[in-house]
């Protein structure tokens, strides 16, 4: 069936060119090899750069995941974006490196958690958070202090808020890649967020600047 | 229900995942409890302060990438190896 030129939207024309380029990949076109590579690495090593707290591991993070996305062209069925696919081999990399790595004494989550008197009341008095803390989302320094006190969660919570809330996972996408249940990929997210938002207390609630 | 389980089931609430009865009692401690309902309000900004913490930024989206890198990968590929980044021999 053929369609007017005209009804090509964005994602349709993304779609052929990518259709294009992994045509003359796997034909072994030096070229297109490197047009892959200028096109898409600096999309990957923000990623990367998310998940590993060290340039040098966010750099080779990013060289694996190529090697191994070439590895896998074949495999490539076109029906999800060339940059979408790469994300999820980069993010894959990422978290292969993460595992590897035993992390310096990891900060427990426990002590990141609200606390609690132990007939069920707040151990401290509950504070609420500016009004002005919708602005902050729109302020880069406010932005910056989020992503500091997000990589100071531990990692098996971190990885897990950065996969659903920042690269956009769903549920069972999370759980496929970390190799967990959807039941502990909910734990995980919930903690995390009670930690975060302990973390961020002191920036946001009322009386503090 | 605990102030302490209302921050336990705070996500299912959220997500709509608690089942009737509990909701019901979720949603009665909330009218009662000031202290739960402004918790429940500094997570839900927690939510949305981590979903926007990297969205628009340049580098969150597209770093600029060494060129050294993208060298080593090309490299990499006819060898079949991974290459060091920084071989940078006879650089005058
Ligand atoms: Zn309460």
């Amino acid at each position: 069936m053929q369609k007017p030129a005209t009804t090509t939207n964005e994602g349709a024309s993304n779609r052929t060119d990518d259709a294009a380029l992994v045509e003359r990949l796997r034909a072994g076109e030096e070229r297109a090899y490197e047009e892959m590579v200028r096109e898409y690495s600096g999309q990957m090593l923000a990623v990367a750069r998310r998940f590993l707290r060290s340039e040098e591991d966010a750099l080779d993070t990013v060289q694996e995941a190529f090697i191994s996305a070439f590895r896998a062209l074949d495999r490539f069925e076109g029906q999800s974006k060339l940059s979408t696919w790469l994300h999820r081999i980069v993010v894959n990399s990422a978290l292969m490196r993460l595992r590897k790595k035993s992390r310096r004494a990891e900060r427990s989550i426990e002590e990141l958690l609200p606390q609690f008197r132990s007939d069920g009341h707040p151990a401290r008095p509950m504070n609420p958070w500016r009004e002005d803390v919708a602005v902050a989302l729109e302020a880069q320094e406010a932005r910056a202090l989020v992503r500091e006190k997000i990589d100071e969660l531990p990692d098996p919570y971190r990885t897990v808020l950065l996969l659903r809330d920042i690269e956009e996972y769903d549920t069972r996408e999370t759980a496929e890649l970390l190799e967990i249940t959807e039941n502990a990929v909910k734990t995980r997210l919930h903690r995390a967020r009670l930690a975060l938002r302990n973390l961020l207390d002191p920036y946001f609630r009322g009386e503090v600047a | 229900m605990t102030c302490q389980e209302i921050a336990e089931f705070l996500l299912a609430y959220l997500e709509r995942e608690l089942p009737e009865p509990q909701r019901d009692v979720f949603q009665a401690h909330l009218d009662e409890c000031p202290a739960c309902v402004t918790f429940l309000r500094t997570y839900e900004s927690t939510i949305r302060l981590g979903k926007a913490a990297c969205r628009d930024c340049p580098e969150a989206t597209k770093a600029k990438v060494p060129d050294a890198l993208i060298q080593a990968i090309l490299a990499a590929r006819t060898t079949g190896h991974e290459q060091p980044q920084n071989e940078t021999s006879d650089d005058s």
